[in-house]
């Protein structure tokens, strides 16, 4: 899912939703329950692939359904999308076309037999013909590096995210190598807290297709691998309207893996007119209105360190920036959880069929910033 | 829907389309239905046929879409027929219709409330809390808490420890909004002890690890309530504690919104229990690209947070911060560098330098409010950094904002001894002085004044200008009246000036930020709402009966520490100690006259009223024809001769002679009986035919502030003709007025027959104190200080003493010789005196040896008393 073309939408549900906000009603549940609408509509295996003003429009009584669904008298009510699925079947062409000729609705006619049994996030009667459950451990990493090099803060937000498409009603147990590095978890509802606390294993019944199965937090407290680092030369000097700029991008933790996806973003002194640069990767752009320089690097080659150089040409006669520009970093680097996070095993019991199983780690920059 | 057109014209029709088998047709009909309703009630009725066929059909979406519909419809007709259904509903054999159905009697209480209660549906309501479905019972929790919150009065939701049990494992079971739900019910349940209070903490724990925000606010809100039960010694307190951190953490990595609302609740947590984040600031470091409200908030923990053990990396952050593009923001971090300063001590002297560090970098806001928070350090520890001092002298001229302009003007004037040039400093700044903002006009106004009382030589000049800007020139009455207490002051009494203006200040305390205890702990109640958000109580914020029921935390168990306790910390209002009568306005007459003076209490018993002398006004000229001579007589220390009083008491004077012939009495003030201490003598003759018993005396408001120390005791009934004398001990402790003449005392009498007013003039030195004596330098200054318009020259005829026999007769009466010295033959005595209000008055009596009269110069602040000191010169020499 999009976040940028989500976003939008999002404002507009705020709007929607503030009036139910009533005398001290709980604002976090507010919150909480209008950055989760969108959730339903506008991830691509539920209603709407995007969610536009368009595609709100021309599916009103879809959206005025579903709403219908989530919320009665100002309590929210169920915000799962499989059950939301359930009783109202998202819109496809072939069913707009049988609907329009045979009369019938989207209206699921029958109660969804999960909302109210002990396992509300999973319908019956799930079948599939091929077996499987994917999970992609991904990690973002947020840190703060200070002028020299050394780290001020680091963390990292984990989420484990499942696919499973799964037939009946698996039961599946997930067990990590290294299970103490999680020790601020969130579960999805479906995780027994019980079998977790004692013996640190994830045991849950999962609910069918995509869903977030936990979501933990690296402290700062723990140690945190720094897998770039970003050596910087930038000077403004105080007569001359000419400073110079100078960075260079290398791998300094990544346990063997690549960085790729490397991009260097910067907001420039408001003193900067123009920016004469030339990178030895990649390509790059200076945005002389906002001051936004923006540096799309690519994969980084240890061997040849990626590095963008040149000069800036400031205001004449201006004096020196008060501020200096922090540098930006955005990188990927598949394989690899920086954490140390690894998992270990997943069983599945209660059911026959033999699954397929897969489990894709990944890193990403969260907010990775350079101060210069 | 309609693009804002009204298609209410369109009714019948659409109510006609009501009984289709097509489900999504059906919704759209009573979404229809709950807009048009309203305005078509009569047409509306035709609807409640369908609507009760609906809720017995067998589809339980239909049954459930019925009775969600027909809560909606606000039409008081229609609701009497939907009672029947409802009542069927509630007892539906579907779970889904049941929760339904329980969330339709909260909307319909909201419609009719007699009608709900009448029908019993609320006792029905309370029976689905033991629901076998856990969503039906969070749907009637959400119900009943809805309606108690409406009436907060009826105790709807008296959660006992079997019903506790019961919301415990649907919470377990319900989804994540229904456990939201059941927590915020279980917030408001006061355990009956701390066993059962730790009890449901222990299952409302593994709620913190909810991926839904709200579910993990809601279980914070209850573990930081029922904590407050549990005794600090236990275990599990530390345990709880350490599980507090990690969820508060993890709200941080949310969208910036939830961000916000969670930084706002951990400010409440911090505020009241520190200990559970006080090893997670990092997380608190601010992103640059954070929004600025996530980043002030942040900022604001940060110090909270702030402790001797982390300080090097929130100065070190702050330093960062205070760089950044944001202007708003650096201004703050800039402040917090000195809140740091201020709250831990030991960090205040690497706060200072990274102040002055910033002050280096010269940009202009960064300077001035280093400039404001340095000046709080001064404050906070003064004379110790008051070496960079010049540093800030510097950029002076750079400051342009009115608070960083007035906190310079501040640390000039309070160091001003130490600036060397600190007269031409605050002069630069005198010369726009009407186009400054009052702030700084006022700070510019007492910075002068304590420039000259430090240097009084060289700032005369000046003083006098800024006094007669602020005093005759502005238009701002604050302004004008400061100005006003300091040209009196100085005129008066230097020294008293410099006690008060020059007077040591309080220090400032750590946090100045804190939210009120007692609002905090209310705060607390409400974590995860608006309130928490706003730092206000619900109260405050919503309109009408909703929501403001008073919550406030569990009181601890006798088991735990009771000064810990939140309650224990009521502001009482200071001991009562206001004078008795407080006479209205205009209304001081009747006080003289109606009061019931019984013994007079030994404070001021005339007390607050700011009336004017209009008592004596409204005698109507009678007070003139009742005043007699009255003498006092104060001979304070031991040397005094006893014969001091007797030429002054010179023989009984009628006070008064009443011409309504009722009574008279005669008074006068003879010799001191007291040692060190005034008292007045009165003799008190009954000229009436009746006999006089329960007298009663008290002063009016005098210049002094003269009042009676004991009541007046007359131990026996005086009989016609029978005269007693009395000695009455005075203190100098009443209220003060300034009386004409100075020293002019009216006193009312009164007995069983009337009360009887007296006027009279006691002579001054009655008043001078034993530690009048002044050290020569003190003297030299205060001479020169006192300007040359209020020294008075006075002679002192038949007077044939030398100048030893003077001194000593003069400091008998309290009037010390400072200095003496002999010019061109004539002896100059340098004499000072205090009086009891603490003027001083400074004299050279100048005596020609040979010559019988000797001249006076009197110097003081307050030049009309010195006719009177005159005066006392004249009867203490003399006698």
């Amino acid at each position: 899912m999009s976040r940028t073309t989500s976003l939008p939408k999002r404002i507009k549900i705020h709007f929607m939703f503030f009036p139910a906000i009533l005398s001290d009603s709980t604002t976090v549940l507010e919150f909480q329950f209008s950055c989760s609408i969108p959730a339903p509509l506008h991830s691509e295996n539920d209603y709407f692939g995007v969610c536009s003003e368009p595609v709100i429009k021309d599916n009103v009584v879809v959206v005025y359904e579903v709403l219908e669904e989530m919320l009665d008298n100002g309590f929210p009510l169920a915000t799962e999308s499989n059950i939301l699925k359930e009783l109202i079947k998202p819109p496809t062409i072939l069913r707009t076309v049988v609907n329009t000729i045979t009369g019938s609705t989207n209206v699921g006619d029958q109660l969804p037999t999960g909302q109210l049994s002990v396992v509300p996030w999973r319908r019956t009667g799930v079948k599939y013909t091929n077996n499987e459950a994917y999970f992609d451990v991904i990690e973002e990493i947020d840190a703060i590096i200070d002028k020299s090099g050394s780290t001020i803060t680091a963390e990292i937000q984990g989420v484990i995210d499942a696919c499973v498409k799964l037939t009946g009603m698996p039961d599946l147990t997930l067990s990590f190598m290294n299970p103490r590095l999680l020790d601020d978890v969130s579960f999805h509802p479906c995780v027994r807290f019980k079998r977790w606390e004692s013996e640190r294993i994830l045991s849950f019944i999962p609910p069918d297709g995509n869903f977030r199965l936990l979501s933990y937090h690296v402290s700062a407290q723990n140690l945190v691998a720094i897998p770039v680092y970003v050596k910087h030369n930038i000077s403004f000097r105080d007569s001359s309207s000419l400073g110079r700029f100078e960075i260079t991008v290398g791998p300094k933790q990544t346990m063997g893996k690549t960085i790729e996806g490397v991009t260097v973003t910067s907001q420039m002194p408001k003193g900067v007119l123009n920016m004469n640069l030339t990178p030895s990767q990649g390509t790059h752009t200076f945005d002389p209105v906002t001051k936004m320089l923006s540096w799309d690097v690519g994969k980084i080659n240890p061997q040849k360190l990626p590095s963008l150089k040149g000069t800036m040409s400031l205001q004449a006669g201006a004096s020196k920036p008060d501020e200096n520009p922090t540098i930006n970093l955005q990188f990927k680097i598949q394989q690899l959880a920086i954490s140390g996070l690894k998992v270990n095993r997943l069983d599945m019991y209660g059911e026959k069929y033999k699954p397929f199983k897969g489990i894709k780690y990944m890193t990403k920059a969260g907010k990775f910033q350079v101060r210069t | 829907m309609t693009v804002g057109k009204d298609v209410s014209a369109l009714f019948p029709d659409v109510v006609n389309c009501m009984q289709t088998d097509n489900l999504e047709l059906k919704k759209l009909v009573y979404l229809y239905l709950m807009n048009y309703a309203k305005s078509q009630p009569d047409m509306a009725i035709m609807a409640v046929n369908t609507f009760v066929k609906d809720c017995e059909d067998p589809n339980p979406l239909i049954r459930a879409l019925a009775v969600r519909t027909m809560g909606c419809i606000r039409v008081d007709k229609i609701t009497e027929y939907l009672c029947e259904p409802l009542r069927k509903c509630l007892k539906d054999e579907d779970p889904y219709v049941r929760k339904t159905a329980a969330v339709c009697v909260a909307k319909l209480h909201d419609i009719n409330a007699q009608l709900v209660e009448d029908q019993g549906f609320l006792d029905t309501l309370k029976d689905l809390i033991s629901d076998s479905n856990p969503m039906v019972v969070a749907n009637a929790v959400a119900a009943l808490s809805e309606i108690a919150e409406s009436h907060p009065s009826s105790n709807l939701l008296d959660l006992n420890p079997q019903s506790i049990n019961k919301l415990l494992t649907a919470l377990n079971e319900c989804t994540e909004w229904g456990q939201i739900f059941i927590l915020d019910c279980l917030a408001n349940y006061t355990p009956k002890d701390d066993r059962e209070a730790q009890s449901i903490c222990e299952r409302v724990t593994p709620r913190l690890s909810h991926a839904n925000s709200a579910v993990v606010l809601s279980a914070v809100k209850v573990l930081m309530k029922f904590m407050e039960m549990l005794s600090k010694d236990l275990d599990y307190y530390g345990t709880l504690l350490k599980k507090l951190a990690p969820p508060l953490v993890t709200l941080l990595s949310a969208e910036p919104e939830l961000q916000y609302v969670a930084l706002r609740n951990i400010n409440l947590i911090v505020q009241k229990r520190p200990e559970i984040l006080k090893h997670e600031m990092k997380v608190f470091f601010v992103k640059y690209n954070d929004p600025i409200y996530v980043k002030l908030e942040k900022l604001d923990i940060m110090i909270r947070l702030a402790s001797q053990a982390n300080i090097a990396q929130v100065l070190a952050e702050l330093k960062e911060y205070a760089t950044e593009v944001d202007v708003d923001f650096v201004r703050k971090a800039v402040r917090a560098i000195g809140r740091c300063a201020i709250k831990v001590e030991q960090s205040a002297e690497r706060c200072v330098s990274t102040l002055l560090d910033l002050i280096q970098t010269k940009v202009n806001y960064v300077v001035q409010e280093a400039i404001v928070v340095i000046k709080d350090i001064f404050r906070k520890y003064p004379n110790k950094y008051e070496s960079v001092i010049a540093t800030l002298c510097e950029n002076l001229d750079s400051l342009d904002e009115p608070e960083a302009r007035a906190a310079m003007i501040w640390i000039v004037g309070e160091y001003a001894e130490r600036i060397d040039n600190a007269d031409e400093l605050l002069e630069s700044f005198l010369e726009g002085f009407h186009d400054e903002s009052t702030q700084v006009q006022l700070q510019l106004l007492t910075a002068i004044v304590k420039l000259f009382l430090k240097k009084p030589t060289e700032t005369q000049e000046l003083v006098q200008q800024v006094l007669s800007l602020a005093t005759q020139d502005s238009d701002n009455p604050d302004l004008r009246d400061r100005g006003y207490i300091y040209w009196r002051l100085l005129s008066t009494d230097p020294v008293a000036a410099k006690e008060v203006v020059l007077a040591e200040k309080p220090l400032i305390s750590e946090e100045t930020d804190l939210i009120e205890p007692t609002l905090l702990d209310e705060l607390i109640c409400y974590i995860g709402t608006l309130a928490s958000v706003y730092h206000k109580p619900p109260s405050a914020f919503v309109e009408g009966g909703r929501g403001v029921v008073h919550k406030s935390l569990p009181p601890r168990t006798a088991s735990s520490e009771s000064a810990e306790s939140p309650e224990t910390a009521p502001t009482g209002a200071p001991p009562g100690e206001q004078p008795d009568v407080i006479p209205a306005q205009g209304d001081l007459l009747g006080d003289l006259l109606n009061l019931d003076l019984g013994p007079p209490v030994s404070g001021p018993p005339l007390a607050t009223s700011s009336v004017q002398m209009g008592a004596v006004d409204l005698l109507g000229g009678g007070l003139d024809s009742l005043i007699g001579g009255t003498n006092f007589v104060a001979p304070p220390t031991a040397a005094v001769p006893a014969n001091l009083g007797a030429p002054i008491g010179s023989g009984l004077n009628d006070l008064f002679d009443l011409t309504s012939g009722v009574g008279t009495l005669s008074g006068s003030y003879v010799a001191p009986k007291a040692v060190g201490s005034i008292s007045m003598d009165l003799q008190l003759t009954n000229k009436a035919l009746q006999v006089m018993t329960d007298f009663a005396i008290q002063f009016n408001r005098n210049s002094f502030g003269l009042a009676p120390a004991a009541p007046l005791q007359v131990h026996a009934p005086l009989s016609p003709n029978q005269t007693v004398e009395i000695s009455l001990p005075l203190s100098t402790v009443g209220s003060v007025m300034k009386m004409e003449p100075l020293n002019n005392l009216q006193v009312a009498v009164k007995n069983n027959i009337d009360v009887f007013y007296f006027s009279t003039l006691y002579p001054l030195h009655i008043l001078f104190v034993e530690d009048g004596k002044m050290d020569r330098q003190m003297f030299l200054a205060t001479w020169k200080d006192i300007p040359n318009e209020n020294e008075a020259q006075f002679q002192i005829r038949d007077c044939p003493l030398n100048a030893e026999a003077a001194s000593s007769k003069l400091q008998s009466s309290n009037i010390f010789t400072v200095a003496k010295r002999n010019v061109e033959g004539q002896d100059m005595l340098y004499q000072s005196l205090k009086l009891t209000n603490g003027i001083w008055v400074l004299a050279e009596l100048r005596i020609q040896p040979g010559n019988p009269s000797c001249t006076l110069s009197l110097k003081c602040r307050a030049p009309e008393v010195s006719q009177h000191v005159y005066q006392a010169y004249e009867t203490i020499l003399k006698n």
